[in-house]
Protein backbone atom coordinates (compact mmCIF):
# COMPACT_ATOMS: atom_id res chain seq x y z
CA UNK A 1 0.00 0.00 0.00
CA UNK A 2 1.42 3.31 -1.01
CA UNK A 3 -1.40 5.70 -0.04
CA UNK A 4 -2.48 6.53 3.48
CA UNK A 5 -5.58 4.86 4.86
CA UNK A 6 -8.11 6.66 7.03
CA UNK A 7 -10.86 5.57 9.32
CA UNK A 8 -13.82 7.80 10.18
CA UNK A 9 -15.77 7.45 13.43
CA UNK A 10 -18.82 9.12 14.96
CA UNK A 11 -18.80 9.38 18.75
CA UNK A 12 -22.36 8.29 19.67
CA UNK A 13 -22.17 10.21 22.95
CA UNK A 14 -21.53 13.47 21.11
CA UNK A 15 -23.75 13.07 18.04
CA UNK A 16 -26.98 15.09 18.36
CA UNK A 17 -28.41 14.28 14.97
CA UNK A 18 -27.60 17.49 13.06
CA UNK A 19 -27.20 15.18 10.01
CA UNK A 20 -24.48 17.35 8.49
CA UNK A 21 -22.12 14.41 7.90
CA UNK A 22 -24.87 12.39 6.26
CA UNK A 23 -25.69 15.35 4.05
CA UNK A 24 -22.05 15.99 3.08
CA UNK A 25 -21.04 12.34 2.54
CA UNK A 26 -23.91 9.84 2.54
CA UNK A 27 -21.53 7.11 1.35
CA UNK A 28 -19.65 7.18 4.66
CA UNK A 29 -22.44 7.69 7.23
CA UNK A 30 -25.82 6.20 7.99
CA UNK A 31 -28.63 7.33 10.28
CA UNK A 32 -30.62 5.29 12.76
CA UNK A 33 -34.38 5.65 13.26
CA UNK A 34 -33.78 8.65 15.56
CA UNK A 35 -31.59 10.38 12.99
CA UNK A 36 -28.37 9.73 14.92
CA UNK A 37 -25.34 9.11 12.74
CA UNK A 38 -22.70 6.41 12.64
CA UNK A 39 -19.98 5.45 10.18
CA UNK A 40 -20.93 2.79 7.64
CA UNK A 41 -19.25 -0.54 8.39
CA UNK A 42 -15.80 -0.24 9.90
CA UNK A 43 -15.50 3.39 8.87
CA UNK A 44 -12.63 2.66 6.49
CA UNK A 45 -12.61 5.56 4.03
CA UNK A 46 -12.18 4.64 0.35
CA UNK A 47 -9.31 6.65 -1.22
CA UNK A 48 -11.60 8.86 -3.27
CA UNK A 49 -13.73 9.86 -0.29
CA UNK A 50 -11.06 11.18 2.07
CA UNK A 51 -11.82 14.82 1.28
CA UNK A 52 -15.52 14.21 1.88
CA UNK A 53 -14.71 12.54 5.21
CA UNK A 54 -12.70 15.60 6.14
CA UNK A 55 -15.62 17.84 5.19
CA UNK A 56 -17.90 15.81 7.43
CA UNK A 57 -15.49 16.33 10.33
CA UNK A 58 -15.26 20.07 9.64
CA UNK A 59 -19.02 20.53 9.47
CA UNK A 60 -20.04 18.69 12.61
CA UNK A 61 -21.19 21.33 15.10
CA UNK A 62 -20.71 18.90 18.00
CA UNK A 63 -17.13 17.88 17.11
CA UNK A 64 -18.41 14.30 17.18
CA UNK A 65 -16.49 12.94 14.17
CA UNK A 66 -12.88 11.83 14.10
CA UNK A 67 -10.73 10.93 11.11
CA UNK A 68 -7.77 8.77 12.03
CA UNK A 69 -4.81 7.86 9.92
CA UNK A 70 -4.14 4.16 10.10
CA UNK A 71 -0.40 3.74 10.20
CA UNK A 72 0.05 0.49 12.01
CA UNK A 73 0.10 -2.46 9.68
CA UNK A 74 -1.63 -4.82 12.09
CA UNK A 75 -4.50 -2.38 12.57
CA UNK A 76 -4.80 -2.02 8.82
CA UNK A 77 -4.87 -5.71 8.01
CA UNK A 78 -7.42 -6.29 10.75
CA UNK A 79 -9.73 -3.67 9.27
CA UNK A 80 -9.20 -4.96 5.74
CA UNK A 81 -10.26 -8.41 6.82
CA UNK A 82 -13.37 -7.01 8.43
CA UNK A 83 -14.23 -5.04 5.31
CA UNK A 84 -13.77 -8.08 3.12
CA UNK A 85 -15.87 -10.18 5.45
CA UNK A 86 -18.64 -7.60 5.25
CA UNK A 87 -18.90 -7.70 1.48
CA UNK A 88 -19.43 -11.47 1.51
CA UNK A 89 -23.09 -12.36 0.97
CA UNK B 1 -43.35 47.31 17.44
CA UNK B 2 -43.30 50.03 20.06
CA UNK B 3 -40.72 49.62 22.73
CA UNK B 4 -42.15 49.63 26.23
CA UNK B 5 -38.76 49.87 27.92
CA UNK B 6 -36.41 52.82 28.40
CA UNK B 7 -33.63 53.02 25.81
CA UNK B 8 -30.39 51.16 26.54
CA UNK B 9 -27.33 53.19 27.46
CA UNK B 10 -24.59 50.57 27.74
CA UNK B 11 -25.32 47.06 26.43
CA UNK B 12 -22.61 45.61 28.68
CA UNK B 13 -24.54 46.48 31.83
CA UNK B 14 -28.10 47.20 30.68
CA UNK B 15 -28.84 45.20 27.49
CA UNK B 16 -32.37 44.57 26.27
CA UNK B 17 -33.03 42.27 23.32
CA UNK B 18 -36.13 44.32 22.42
CA UNK B 19 -34.17 47.59 22.22
CA UNK B 20 -34.47 49.23 18.76
CA UNK B 21 -30.67 49.27 18.28
CA UNK B 22 -30.42 45.51 18.98
CA UNK B 23 -33.44 44.78 16.79
CA UNK B 24 -32.07 46.83 13.87
CA UNK B 25 -28.53 45.40 13.94
CA UNK B 26 -27.31 43.24 16.85
CA UNK B 27 -23.98 42.21 15.28
CA UNK B 28 -21.91 45.30 16.18
CA UNK B 29 -23.32 45.11 19.72
CA UNK B 30 -22.19 41.50 20.10
CA UNK B 31 -18.79 42.26 18.50
CA UNK B 32 -18.28 45.05 21.01
CA UNK B 33 -19.38 42.91 23.98
CA UNK B 34 -17.12 40.06 22.84
CA UNK B 35 -14.18 42.46 23.19
CA UNK B 36 -15.28 44.04 26.44
CA UNK B 37 -17.00 41.38 28.57
CA UNK B 38 -17.64 38.72 27.15
CA UNK B 39 -20.51 38.03 29.58
CA UNK B 40 -22.87 41.00 29.77
CA UNK B 41 -25.46 41.59 32.49
CA UNK B 42 -28.72 43.48 32.66
CA UNK B 43 -31.16 44.08 35.51
CA UNK B 44 -34.02 43.99 33.00
CA UNK B 45 -36.51 41.12 33.10
CA UNK B 46 -35.53 40.59 36.72
CA UNK B 47 -31.86 39.94 35.93
CA UNK B 48 -30.42 38.52 32.71
CA UNK B 49 -26.96 37.36 31.56
CA UNK B 50 -25.57 37.30 28.04
CA UNK B 51 -22.46 35.36 26.96
CA UNK B 52 -21.40 36.26 23.40
CA UNK B 53 -18.45 34.00 22.46
CA UNK B 54 -18.76 30.61 20.76
CA UNK B 55 -16.89 28.96 23.65
CA UNK B 56 -19.17 30.38 26.35
CA UNK B 57 -22.36 29.74 24.39
CA UNK B 58 -21.26 26.10 23.89
CA UNK B 59 -20.35 25.76 27.55
CA UNK B 60 -23.82 26.84 28.65
CA UNK B 61 -25.55 24.69 26.01
CA UNK B 62 -23.76 21.59 27.33
CA UNK B 63 -24.23 22.40 31.02
CA UNK B 64 -27.43 20.84 32.37
CA UNK B 65 -26.29 21.01 35.96
CA UNK B 66 -26.16 24.79 36.40
CA UNK B 67 -28.83 25.73 33.85
CA UNK B 68 -32.40 24.62 33.29
CA UNK B 69 -34.48 24.89 30.12
CA UNK B 70 -37.66 25.18 32.14
CA UNK B 71 -38.37 28.45 30.37
CA UNK B 72 -36.62 29.39 27.13
CA UNK B 73 -38.28 32.71 26.33
CA UNK B 74 -37.10 35.66 28.41
CA UNK B 75 -40.05 37.78 29.49
CA UNK B 76 -41.28 39.67 32.53
CA UNK B 77 -42.89 36.47 33.74
CA UNK B 78 -40.89 33.54 35.06
CA UNK B 79 -42.38 30.04 35.42
CA UNK B 80 -44.53 29.99 38.55
CA UNK B 81 -45.89 27.31 40.88
CA UNK B 82 -48.85 26.66 38.56
CA UNK B 83 -46.62 25.77 35.60
CA UNK B 84 -45.46 22.23 34.97
CA UNK B 85 -42.34 21.89 37.07
CA UNK B 86 -38.88 20.88 35.88
CA UNK B 87 -37.88 18.52 34.42
CA UNK B 88 -40.97 18.63 32.17
CA UNK B 89 -41.69 22.35 31.82
CA UNK B 90 -44.45 24.13 29.91
CA UNK B 91 -43.68 22.81 26.43
CA UNK B 92 -41.65 19.59 26.44
CA UNK B 93 -39.05 18.73 25.33
CA UNK B 94 -37.65 22.24 24.68
CA UNK B 95 -38.56 23.18 28.27
CA UNK B 96 -37.39 19.87 29.75
CA UNK B 97 -34.16 18.87 31.42
CA UNK B 98 -32.38 15.51 31.40
CA UNK B 99 -33.13 12.73 31.96
CA UNK B 100 -36.82 13.37 31.19
CA UNK B 101 -35.86 15.48 28.16
CA UNK B 102 -34.26 12.47 26.48
CA UNK B 103 -37.44 10.38 26.79
CA UNK B 104 -39.62 13.00 25.07
CA UNK B 105 -36.99 13.72 22.47
CA UNK B 106 -36.59 10.05 21.54
CA UNK B 107 -40.37 9.84 21.15
CA UNK B 108 -40.39 12.81 18.71
CA UNK B 109 -37.15 12.30 16.75
CA UNK B 110 -38.39 9.63 14.30
CA UNK B 111 -40.92 12.12 12.87
CA UNK B 112 -38.13 14.57 11.94
CA UNK B 113 -35.48 12.43 10.22
CA UNK B 114 -34.62 13.11 6.55
CA UNK B 115 -37.09 10.53 5.19
CA UNK B 116 -40.38 11.92 6.61
CA UNK B 117 -39.17 15.45 5.91
CA UNK B 118 -38.42 14.57 2.27
CA UNK B 119 -42.06 13.50 2.00
CA UNK B 120 -43.06 17.14 2.69
CA UNK B 121 -40.80 18.54 -0.05
CA UNK B 122 -43.21 18.23 -3.02
CA UNK B 123 -45.93 20.04 -1.01
CA UNK B 124 -43.42 22.75 -0.05
CA UNK B 125 -42.21 23.22 -3.63
CA UNK B 126 -45.74 23.41 -4.97
CA UNK B 127 -46.62 25.94 -2.24
CA UNK B 128 -43.62 28.14 -3.11
CA UNK B 129 -44.54 28.10 -6.79
CA UNK B 130 -48.12 28.97 -5.99
CA UNK B 131 -47.04 31.91 -3.79
CA UNK B 132 -44.71 33.21 -6.49
CA UNK B 133 -47.48 32.76 -9.03
CA UNK B 134 -49.48 35.17 -6.87
CA UNK B 135 -46.81 37.87 -7.27
CA UNK B 136 -46.82 37.51 -11.07
CA UNK B 137 -46.64 40.82 -12.91
CA UNK B 138 -45.91 42.93 -9.81
CA UNK B 139 -42.79 45.05 -10.18
CA UNK B 140 -42.49 45.37 -6.46
CA UNK B 141 -43.87 43.47 -3.43
CA UNK B 142 -42.99 42.39 0.11
CA UNK B 143 -40.83 39.25 0.10
CA UNK B 144 -41.39 38.68 3.84
CA UNK B 145 -45.14 39.24 3.90
CA UNK B 146 -46.16 37.92 0.49
CA UNK B 147 -43.74 35.00 0.29
CA UNK B 148 -41.52 33.94 3.23
CA UNK B 149 -44.09 34.08 6.00
CA UNK B 150 -46.58 31.78 4.26
CA UNK B 151 -44.18 28.90 3.70
CA UNK B 152 -43.40 27.52 7.18
CA UNK B 153 -46.88 28.17 8.55
CA UNK B 154 -48.57 26.20 5.80
CA UNK B 155 -46.00 23.40 5.95
CA UNK B 156 -46.35 22.96 9.72
CA UNK B 157 -50.14 23.22 9.51
CA UNK B 158 -50.04 20.36 7.00
CA UNK B 159 -47.52 18.41 9.12
CA UNK B 160 -49.75 18.74 12.22
CA UNK B 161 -52.88 17.97 10.20
CA UNK B 162 -54.74 21.21 10.96
CA UNK B 163 -57.03 22.91 8.41
CA UNK B 164 -55.01 24.99 5.93
CA UNK B 165 -57.47 27.87 6.33
CA UNK B 166 -56.28 28.32 9.97
CA UNK B 167 -52.77 29.26 8.80
CA UNK B 168 -53.43 33.01 8.96
CA UNK B 169 -54.68 32.82 12.54
CA UNK B 170 -51.48 31.03 13.63
CA UNK B 171 -49.26 33.78 12.34
CA UNK B 172 -50.86 36.42 14.53
CA UNK B 173 -50.83 34.18 17.61
CA UNK B 174 -47.17 33.39 17.15
CA UNK B 175 -46.20 37.01 16.79
CA UNK B 176 -47.88 37.75 20.11
CA UNK B 177 -46.34 34.81 21.91
CA UNK B 178 -42.78 35.25 20.67
CA UNK B 179 -42.26 38.89 19.89
CA UNK B 180 -44.38 40.85 22.29
CA UNK B 181 -42.48 39.60 25.30
CA UNK B 182 -42.67 42.93 27.08
CA UNK B 183 -46.49 42.94 27.23
CA UNK B 184 -48.06 42.91 30.69
CA UNK B 185 -48.13 39.31 32.07
CA UNK B 186 -51.97 39.19 32.21
CA UNK B 187 -52.27 40.06 28.54
CA UNK B 188 -49.77 37.37 27.54
CA UNK B 189 -51.60 34.89 29.77
CA UNK B 190 -54.83 35.59 27.92
CA UNK B 191 -53.20 34.91 24.55
CA UNK B 192 -51.78 31.60 25.75
CA UNK B 193 -55.26 30.56 26.88
CA UNK B 194 -56.59 31.16 23.35
CA UNK B 195 -53.87 28.96 21.87
CA UNK B 196 -54.61 26.18 24.38
CA UNK B 197 -58.30 26.23 23.49
CA UNK B 198 -57.55 25.86 19.79
CA UNK B 199 -55.19 22.96 20.44
CA UNK B 200 -57.72 21.19 22.67
CA UNK B 201 -60.30 21.34 19.86
CA UNK B 202 -57.77 19.87 17.41
CA UNK B 203 -56.83 17.07 19.80
CA UNK B 204 -60.50 16.13 20.30
CA UNK B 205 -61.08 16.11 16.57
CA UNK B 206 -58.04 13.89 15.99
CA UNK B 207 -59.09 11.48 18.74
CA UNK B 208 -62.49 11.16 17.04
CA UNK B 209 -60.95 10.97 13.55
CA UNK B 210 -57.37 9.65 13.66
CA UNK B 211 -55.20 10.32 10.57
CA UNK B 212 -51.64 10.12 9.35
CA UNK B 213 -50.21 13.35 10.77
CA UNK B 214 -48.12 14.68 13.63
CA UNK B 215 -51.14 15.30 15.90
CA UNK B 216 -52.32 11.69 15.67
CA UNK B 217 -48.67 10.62 16.11
CA UNK B 218 -48.56 12.54 19.42
CA UNK B 219 -51.91 11.19 20.60
CA UNK B 220 -50.70 7.62 19.96
CA UNK B 221 -47.22 8.21 21.36
CA UNK B 222 -46.13 6.58 24.58
CA UNK B 223 -43.37 7.30 27.05
CA UNK B 224 -42.50 4.35 29.27
CA UNK B 225 -45.68 2.57 28.15
CA UNK B 226 -47.86 5.54 29.11
CA UNK B 227 -49.84 7.76 26.75
CA UNK B 228 -49.03 11.45 27.15
CA UNK B 229 -51.29 13.61 29.35
CA UNK B 230 -53.37 15.99 27.24
CA UNK B 231 -51.62 19.11 28.55
CA UNK B 232 -48.33 17.64 27.42
CA UNK B 233 -49.66 16.86 23.93
CA UNK B 234 -50.95 20.41 23.78
CA UNK B 235 -47.69 21.87 25.03
CA UNK B 236 -45.70 19.91 22.48
CA UNK B 237 -48.04 20.93 19.65
CA UNK B 238 -47.79 24.60 20.65
CA UNK B 239 -44.04 24.19 20.73
CA UNK B 240 -43.84 22.59 17.29
CA UNK B 241 -46.08 25.27 15.87
CA UNK B 242 -44.21 28.18 17.41
CA UNK B 243 -40.74 26.74 16.92
CA UNK B 244 -41.47 25.75 13.34
CA UNK B 245 -42.96 28.94 11.98
CA UNK B 246 -41.35 32.19 13.09
CA UNK B 247 -37.87 30.72 12.92
CA UNK B 248 -38.01 29.41 9.36
CA UNK B 249 -39.89 32.48 8.15
CA UNK B 250 -36.98 34.51 9.56
CA UNK B 251 -34.32 32.36 7.91
CA UNK B 252 -35.99 32.57 4.49
CA UNK B 253 -36.56 36.32 4.83
CA UNK B 254 -33.02 37.07 6.02
CA UNK B 255 -31.56 35.01 3.17
CA UNK B 256 -33.63 36.92 0.60
CA UNK B 257 -32.61 40.17 2.30
CA UNK B 258 -28.97 39.20 1.85
CA UNK B 259 -29.41 38.14 -1.77
CA UNK B 260 -31.33 41.34 -2.57
CA UNK B 261 -28.23 43.33 -1.59
CA UNK B 262 -25.55 41.09 -3.09
CA UNK B 263 -25.94 40.80 -6.87
CA UNK B 264 -22.80 38.66 -7.18
CA UNK B 265 -24.18 36.12 -4.70
CA UNK B 266 -27.63 35.82 -6.26
CA UNK B 267 -26.19 35.51 -9.75
CA UNK B 268 -23.72 32.89 -8.62
CA UNK B 269 -26.43 30.91 -6.84
CA UNK B 270 -28.75 31.12 -9.84
CA UNK B 271 -25.93 30.01 -12.17
CA UNK B 272 -24.49 27.26 -9.93
CA UNK B 273 -27.35 25.27 -8.40
CA UNK B 274 -24.84 22.86 -6.82
CA UNK B 275 -23.74 25.69 -4.53
CA UNK B 276 -27.11 25.64 -2.79
CA UNK B 277 -26.14 23.24 0.01
CA UNK B 278 -23.15 25.23 1.30
CA UNK B 279 -25.06 28.48 0.63
CA UNK B 280 -27.96 27.38 2.85
CA UNK B 281 -25.52 26.53 5.67
CA UNK B 282 -23.69 29.83 5.28
CA UNK B 283 -26.88 31.88 5.28
CA UNK B 284 -27.99 29.95 8.38
CA UNK B 285 -24.65 30.74 10.04
CA UNK B 286 -24.58 34.42 9.19
CA UNK B 287 -28.27 35.10 9.85
CA UNK B 288 -29.13 32.43 12.44
CA UNK B 289 -32.52 33.61 13.65
CA UNK B 290 -32.77 31.94 17.05
CA UNK B 291 -31.40 33.07 20.40
CA UNK B 292 -32.37 30.59 23.12
CA UNK B 293 -32.57 31.15 26.86
CA UNK B 294 -31.92 29.27 30.09
CA UNK B 295 -32.69 29.88 33.74
CA UNK B 296 -29.81 29.58 36.17
CA UNK B 297 -30.60 26.47 38.23
CA UNK B 298 -28.32 27.07 41.18
CA UNK B 299 -26.09 29.81 42.60
CA UNK B 300 -22.59 29.46 41.16
CA UNK B 301 -19.62 31.37 39.82
CA UNK B 302 -19.55 31.53 36.01
CA UNK B 303 -16.13 32.81 34.91
CA UNK B 304 -16.11 35.36 37.74
CA UNK B 305 -19.78 36.30 37.47
CA UNK B 306 -22.09 35.60 40.42
CA UNK B 307 -24.92 33.65 38.74
CA UNK B 308 -27.97 33.32 41.00
CA UNK B 309 -30.70 30.71 40.87
CA UNK B 310 -33.57 32.07 38.79
CA UNK B 311 -31.49 34.53 36.73
CA UNK B 312 -32.27 34.51 33.02
CA UNK B 313 -29.52 33.78 30.53
CA UNK B 314 -29.85 34.62 26.84
CA UNK B 315 -28.08 32.01 24.72
CA UNK B 316 -27.26 33.83 21.47
CA UNK B 317 -26.31 31.16 18.93
CA UNK B 318 -26.28 33.92 16.27
CA UNK B 319 -23.49 35.67 18.24
CA UNK B 320 -21.55 32.40 18.52
CA UNK B 321 -21.79 32.10 14.72
CA UNK B 322 -20.10 35.51 14.35
CA UNK B 323 -17.20 34.80 16.71
CA UNK B 324 -13.85 35.29 14.92
CA UNK B 325 -12.31 32.71 17.27
CA UNK B 326 -14.56 30.06 15.70
CA UNK B 327 -15.04 31.28 12.11
CA UNK B 328 -12.72 32.93 9.61
CA UNK B 329 -14.08 36.29 8.49
CA UNK B 330 -17.35 35.74 10.37
CA UNK B 331 -18.91 38.97 9.10
CA UNK B 332 -18.43 37.91 5.49
CA UNK B 333 -21.03 35.72 3.79
CA UNK B 334 -19.16 33.15 1.67
CA UNK B 335 -21.67 30.95 -0.13
CA UNK B 336 -19.01 28.28 -0.74
CA UNK B 337 -17.72 28.24 2.86
CA UNK B 338 -16.64 24.60 3.12
CA UNK B 339 -15.81 24.41 6.85
CA UNK B 340 -18.90 25.47 8.71
CA UNK B 341 -19.61 24.18 12.19
CA UNK B 342 -22.30 26.79 12.75
CA UNK B 343 -24.66 26.57 15.71
CA UNK B 344 -27.79 27.98 14.08
CA UNK B 345 -29.77 24.98 15.34
CA UNK B 346 -28.16 25.03 18.75
CA UNK B 347 -25.67 22.67 20.33
CA UNK B 348 -26.03 19.65 22.57
CA UNK B 349 -29.17 17.83 23.62
CA UNK B 350 -31.55 20.59 22.65
CA UNK B 351 -30.42 20.70 19.00
CA UNK B 352 -33.41 21.96 17.03
CA UNK B 353 -35.70 19.00 16.43
CA UNK B 354 -36.89 20.50 13.15
CA UNK B 355 -33.48 21.27 11.62
CA UNK B 356 -34.06 18.94 8.66
CA UNK B 357 -37.46 20.52 8.06
CA UNK B 358 -36.08 24.07 8.27
CA UNK B 359 -33.20 23.28 5.90
CA UNK B 360 -35.56 21.71 3.38
CA UNK B 361 -37.90 24.71 3.50
CA UNK B 362 -35.07 27.25 3.17
CA UNK B 363 -33.48 25.38 0.26
CA UNK B 364 -36.75 24.92 -1.64
CA UNK B 365 -37.86 28.51 -0.93
CA UNK B 366 -34.59 29.91 -2.34
CA UNK B 367 -34.50 27.53 -5.31
CA UNK B 368 -38.02 28.41 -6.37
CA UNK B 369 -37.51 32.12 -5.75
CA UNK B 370 -34.32 32.27 -7.83
CA UNK B 371 -35.90 30.25 -10.63
CA UNK B 372 -38.70 32.81 -10.82
CA UNK B 373 -36.80 35.97 -9.85
CA UNK B 374 -33.05 35.55 -10.55
CA UNK B 375 -32.50 39.28 -10.17
CA UNK B 376 -34.06 41.56 -7.56
CA UNK B 377 -33.10 44.25 -5.08
CA UNK B 378 -34.43 46.05 -2.02
CA UNK B 379 -37.14 48.51 -3.04
CA UNK B 380 -36.38 50.73 -0.08
CA UNK B 381 -33.69 49.67 2.44
CA UNK B 382 -35.17 52.03 5.05
CA UNK B 383 -38.52 50.22 4.83
CA UNK B 384 -37.03 46.88 5.97
CA UNK B 385 -38.04 46.12 9.56
CA UNK B 386 -36.88 43.32 11.85
CA UNK B 387 -38.68 41.31 14.52
CA UNK B 388 -37.89 41.98 18.15
CA UNK B 389 -37.19 39.28 20.70
CA UNK B 390 -35.35 35.98 20.45
CA UNK B 391 -36.21 35.20 16.83
CA UNK B 392 -34.67 37.61 14.35
CA UNK B 393 -35.90 38.04 10.80
CA UNK B 394 -37.27 40.69 8.45
CA UNK B 395 -40.97 41.40 8.94
CA UNK B 396 -41.18 43.96 6.13
CA UNK B 397 -38.98 43.34 3.08
CA UNK B 398 -40.10 45.32 0.04
CA UNK B 399 -38.24 44.18 -3.09
CA UNK B 400 -38.17 45.30 -6.70
CA UNK B 401 -37.99 42.63 -9.37
CA UNK B 402 -35.26 43.32 -11.92
CA UNK B 403 -35.55 40.13 -13.94
CA UNK B 404 -38.24 37.50 -14.11
CA UNK B 405 -37.44 33.93 -15.13
CA UNK B 406 -39.67 31.00 -16.16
Amino acid sequence: MTHTTFRVHVDPDKCQGHNRCYSVSPDLFELDELGMSSEIGTGLVPGGLVSLARLAVENCPEHAISLTELSELSELSELSELTEAEVQP
Amino acid sequence: MTNRHPPVGDFATDFDHTDPAWVADPYPIWDDLRQRCPVAHSDRYGGTWLPVTHDLVSEVAYDHEHFTSRSVVVSERRPGPDDLPAPIGVSPPISSDPPYHGLVRRMLLPAFTPRPIAALEPFTRELCRELLEGTEGRASFDAAVDYAQHIPVRVIVRFLGFPQEDADMFRSIIRLVLEEVDLPPEEREERFTEVDAYMDAQIEDHIAHPRDDLTSFLIDAEIGGQKLPVEQIRGTMVLLMIAGIDTTWSAIGASLWHLAQHPEDRRRLAAEPSLMDTAVEELLRAYAPVTMARLVATDFDFHGHPFKEGDWLLLPFPAANRDPAAFENPGLVQLDRARNRHAAFGLGRHRCLGSNLARMELRVALQEWLARYPDFELADPAAVSWSAGQVRGPRALPVTILQSGR
